[in-house]
Formats: C-alpha cells, sequence, structure tokens
C-alpha cells in the first residue's frame, strides 16, 4: 500500500520527463500544420475571412468541455478509486481549462463583433461557455481556499462531479431560454454544414490543441506533484526543528531537577 | 500573403490573444517547474530526506 | 423514521427561534424587494413586467443566505458529527435537514410572496403564478444550495465562496421560474411546458443534492 503510494508519483515523474519532449515536439508540428492549413482556407462566401477565427475558437470552446471531463474522471479517480494521482491531475487541470474557456469567450466575442455588430450576444453558445468560465472560476477559488490539498481535493471533486451533471442541463436551459428572447434571424455561428476546406484545418487545430492540452497538463502535474513534495518536506522540517527545539529544553528541565535534586 | 479583408484587426486580435494565453500557461507552467525543483534541492541540501515518514502528511 | 422526523422537527424548531436564520430570510427577501423600485424607479408598468424575475432574484438570494448555516452550527456544536456516525443514512439525514430548511425557510418566501406582488404592481394571477412557481422551484434552489453548505462546513469556508460555487448550479431553475411565471403575464407561451421542466429540475436536484452533499460531509470530515 505505502509502496505504491510512494511509488506513483515517482514512477510518473520519470515518465513525464521522458514524454514531455515528444509530446511538446508534436504539438508544434502539428500547431504548425493546422496554422499553415488554416492560413490557406479560402474565404467564407458569407463570413469573408472572419472565418479563419473559427479556426481557434472551435478547438478552444472543445477543450473547455473536454477538460472538464478529464476532470470529471479525476474525481470520481479521487471519490471512488482513491487513486493517489487524480487529485494532482484534477488540480493541474484547473486552470489550463480556464484558460481555454476565456479563450472560447474571447475569440466567440472577437467573431461575433463583425457578424452580430456587438461583442457580446446573448447568444445561446456563448453563454453556456460563460457559465461554465465561472464554474471553473468558483472550482479554482474552491482549490485556493483551503491549505489541506487532500481535504479540497474531495470537495472539489464532489463540486466537479456535480457541475458535469448540471452542465447538460445548464446547457439544454438556456438554449430553451435564448430561443424564447430571441429572434429567429440571430445568425448562428459555423453554419449546417462545413466544406472540407475548413473541416481539415479545423480538424487539424483541434488535434493540435488538444495535444498542447496534454502536454501542459502533464507538465503541470509534474509541478504540482514537486510542490506537495516541497510542502511535506518543509512540514517535516518544521517538525523536526519544533521537535529538537522540545527535546532541548525538554533535558534542561531534566538537568535543571537533576540539579534541584 | 493572404488577405484578411476588412475585419483584419479582430481575427490578428484573437489569434495574437490565443498566442498571448498560450505563452503565458507555458511560461507560468515553467517558472513553476524551475521554483518547485530550487526549493526541493534546497531543502534536500539542508539535510530534509524524502522517503521517510512522507506518506502521512502528502497522502492520505 | 422516527430519528427522520426527530431531526426535521428539530431543526425546524430551532430555525423558527429567536437565533434561527428562517424569518430573517423573509426579511431579507421582503428589503430585496422594497429595494428594487429605488434602482429602476417608481413605474409601475415596468415594475409589473419585471415582478416575477425580481421575486425569483429575491427568492434566489434569500434562500442562499439562509442555507449558509445549514451545517454550520450543527457542526460547531458537534451535532453533525453525531449525525454521521448514527445508523440512519447520511442522505437521507441530509434530505431531512433540507427538507426541513425548506419548511422553515422556504415556505414563508412563499407565503409572503402575495405580500410582495402588490408592491409591485402584478395582478392576482401573475401573483398565484410566481407563488405556485416558488413553490415548485425553491426546493431546487434549497437541495442544490446544500452541497455548497455542505462544502462550507468541511471547508471552513462560508458565504461568498459558497454563493459563488452554488449560483451558477441553480440558473436552470432561475431561467424555467422566470419563464413560466411570464408565461402567464405576457407570454405566447403556455404555462405548462417551462413549469413541467421546473417540477422535473426539482425532483432531479431532490435526488442529486442529497447524495452530493453526504458526499462532501463524509470524505471531508473524516
Amino acid at each position: 500500500m505505502s509502496l505504491i503510494d510512494l511509488a506513483n508519483p515517482t514512477r510518473f515523474l520519470a515518465l513525464s520527463a521522458r514524454l514531455l519532449p515528444w509530446l511538446a515536439g508534436a504539438t508544434i508540428i502539428l500547431l504548425a500544420i493546422g496554422l499553415y492549413q488554416s492560413a490557406l482556407a479560402p474565404d467564407d462566401y458569407q463570413q469573408g475571412a472572419t472565418v479563419k477565427i473559427m479556426f481557434i475558437h472551435v478547438p478552444n470552446a472543445w477543450l473547455s468541455m473536454f477538460v472538464w471531463g478529464v476532470m470529471s474522471i479525476a474525481s470520481l479517480g479521487t471519490l471512488v478509486w482513491r487513486h493517489p494521482l487524480a487529485d494532482v491531475a484534477a488540480k493541474a487541470a484547473a486552470p489550463i481549462g480556464a484558460s481555454f474557456t476565456f479563450l472560447a469567450l474571447l475569440t466567440g466575442s472577437l467573431w461575433g463583433r463583425p457578424m452580430w455588430g456587438t461583442y457580446w450576444e446573448w447568444d445561446a453558445r456563448l453563454t453556456s461557455v460563460l457559465i461554465l468560465f465561472l464554474m471553473y472560476l468558483g472550482l479554482m477559488a474552491l482549490w485556493r481556499a483551503v491549505d489541506d490539498p487532500s481535504r479540497a481535493a474531495r470537495a472539489a471533486a464532489v463540486l466537479t462531479l456535480v457541475g458535469a451533471i448540471n452542465l447538460p442541463i445548464i446547457k439544454f436551459s438556456v438554449d430553451w431560454w435564448n430561443t424564447l428572447h430571441q429572434p429567429a434571424s440571430v445568425m448562428r455561428m459555423g453554419g449546417s454544414t462545413l466544406d472540407k476546406s475548413f473541416l481539415i484545418p479545423l480538424l487539424v487545430m483541434a488535434i493540435a490543441f488538444t495535444l498542447l492540452f496534454v502536454t501542459l497538463h502533464l507538465a503541470a502535474m509534474r509541478n504540482e506533484i514537486l510542490r506537495r513534495r516541497v510542502r511535506s518536506l518543509q512540514m517535516m522540517q518544521a517538525s523536526r526543528v519544533a521537535f529538537s527545539s522540545e527535546l532541548s529544553t525538554g533535558s534542561r528541565e531534566e538537568n535543571a531537577s537533576k540539579g534541584a535534586a | 500573403m493572404m488577405s484578411l479583408g476588412p475585419y483584419a484587426p479582430f481575427i490578428v486580435t484573437s489569434y495574437a490573444a490565443a498566442a498571448l494565453v498560450v505563452v503565458i500557461l507555458i511560461g507560468w507552467i515553467v517558472l513553476d517547474y524551475r521554483s518547485q525543483t530550487g526549493r526541493l534541492r534546497e531543502l534536500e541540501r539542508s539535510g530534509v530526506t524524502r522517503r521517510s515518514a512522507r506518506s502521512s502528511t502528502d497522502r492520505p | 423514521m422516527t430519528a427522520l422526523s426527530a431531526l426535521i422537527r428539530r431543526d425546524i424548531r430551532i430555525a423558527l427561534r429567536v437565533g434561527g436564520g428562517a424569518l430573517i430570510g423573509v426579511l431579507f427577501f421582503l428589503t430585496v424587494v422594497v429595494l428594487m423600485p429605488f434602482a429602476v424607479g417608481p413605474d409601475l408598468a415596468l415594475l409589473s413586467r419585471l415582478g416575477p424575475a425580481i421575486l425569483w432574484l429575491g427568492a434566489l438570494l434569500a434562500s442562499l443566505l439562509t442555507l449558509d448555516r445549514l451545517f454550520m452550527a450543527d457542526h460547531e456544536d458537534g451535532s453533525l458529527d453525531l449525525i454521521t456516525m448514527s445508523r440512519t443514512p447520511l442522505e437521507l439525514a441530509c434530505a431531512a435537514k433540507a427538507l426541513a430548511h425548506w419548511l422553515a425557510a422556504g415556505l414563508p418566501l412563499i407565503v409572503a410572496t402575495p405580500v410582495l406582488g402588490l408592491l409591485l404592481n402584478l395582478d392576482m394571477v401573475a401573483t398565484a403564478a410566481v407563488a405556485l412557481t416558488l413553490l415548485a422551484g425553491t426546493p431546487a434552489l434549497t437541495f442544490t444550495g446544500m452541497i455548497g453548505a455542505a462544502l462550507a462546513v468541511t471547508l471552513h469556508r462560508g458565504g461568498l465562496l459558497m454563493a459563488v460555487l452554488v449560483l451558477p448550479l441553480s440558473i436552470p431553475v432561475l431561467i424555467f421560474g422566470v419563464a413560466a411565471s411570464q408565461a402567464v403575464i405576457v407570454g405566447p407561451m403556455n404555462f405548462g411546458a417551462p413549469f413541467s421542466i421546473l417540477c422535473a429540475l426539482s425532483l432531479v436536484s431532490l435526488v442529486i443534492g442529497p447524495f452530493a452533499a453526504a458526499a462532501s460531509l463524509r470524505h471531508g470530515l473524516d
């Protein structure tokens, strides 16, 4: 039991050190291909060159949901299987997911300015991404609110799973709310069918961004393991200092009592 | 070079923002890694060793 | 069963006592609604249009504020440990506590709604619709908020953090609650569809809430 507890993070560190350069390389190559292809992609007959924003907006929007899925699986790992690395994975993923969600919102609003004429439209998709962003921030606040990582991990795991159940409900209700309040003339992003000349760069970019997430997540998990190691070592150091000072005062008292006798 | 049409600022801004955020993320992770390994080395140099009695504080 | 009913009776009695927060919740609800005309101006037509939204927001905030103490007081005097250790399943105990909280703090809000509807220039039918949607929707608010309360007690943090965590989860309830009441007042929409979805949300939260709260208490208190 304790062997596994000790070995797992160490083995993980070794594995991540071996994997990270390859992952980073693959990410860079795929990103380069994707950027090149999206630069070559033709203009949309309706949206003009602004369709190029899609190539980074859609991967970020996809990742904003994918990362929550990763965190949900990690939360199951924390609560059900009690895997020692699960809460590390969940904690490391939250800021990265929040960044991608922020990018999805930002690029969506930059795309909306030419299309809708305003930076922000209470469009169903943008609104649900905004709520997702709020939930990421709440989760990060929860992680930050507590010192003890294992206690914070279980609370965050419960919240992540509740969020995962609620996210489809929120999406559905926001869609419903939107059709109630918006006339149907609002232009839908993306359109119904995508031409092949858009689809291939989009797919390449989506895979590249997913690889980027995997790379960053692995590196952030490594940082988190190291941070916990530092924390436990500092606690050991502190307790050792306290213990030795206690010892010395104790022996002094003993000497004093001996002297008195 | 390609022409971006009348909405070039929006396209360029969104790509630049994505690049900026990703660079900030990478920078944060790299700096964090450096500071954690540095602290770890410092602690080990000062004589605090790992492995012994860390299961009680680190993992439940 | 007797243990659960004893728990419910005890919680209601505590909530209705002077120190309990139940009646302060109603007072808060009243104050929020009275504040609204100062923000938007005393335009009665506008107020009657915004009425259901104002009432729903007030009820949401009031139930959130009173929920803060749901587990905290029991944690402080140690009775929460007894509840977690007792033979009744923790999920059921959580559900009983939430039910007691709803009876003590949620129902008074609904009773107060007609008076507040009068202030907001809502007619009889509209007030009845808002009260009915609140009756169907506030259990969902209580049972989702309970998750936040359980997290707050295990983290020893309450207040703002809990509100930040719980409010996004209550967006669907707000949407369908307000939509159903608006449907009666202005809408071409019929009342049935949003109202039945609201009831469904309440039922779903009735299941999810106790399980999540019990999980967070069980994992957080040991």
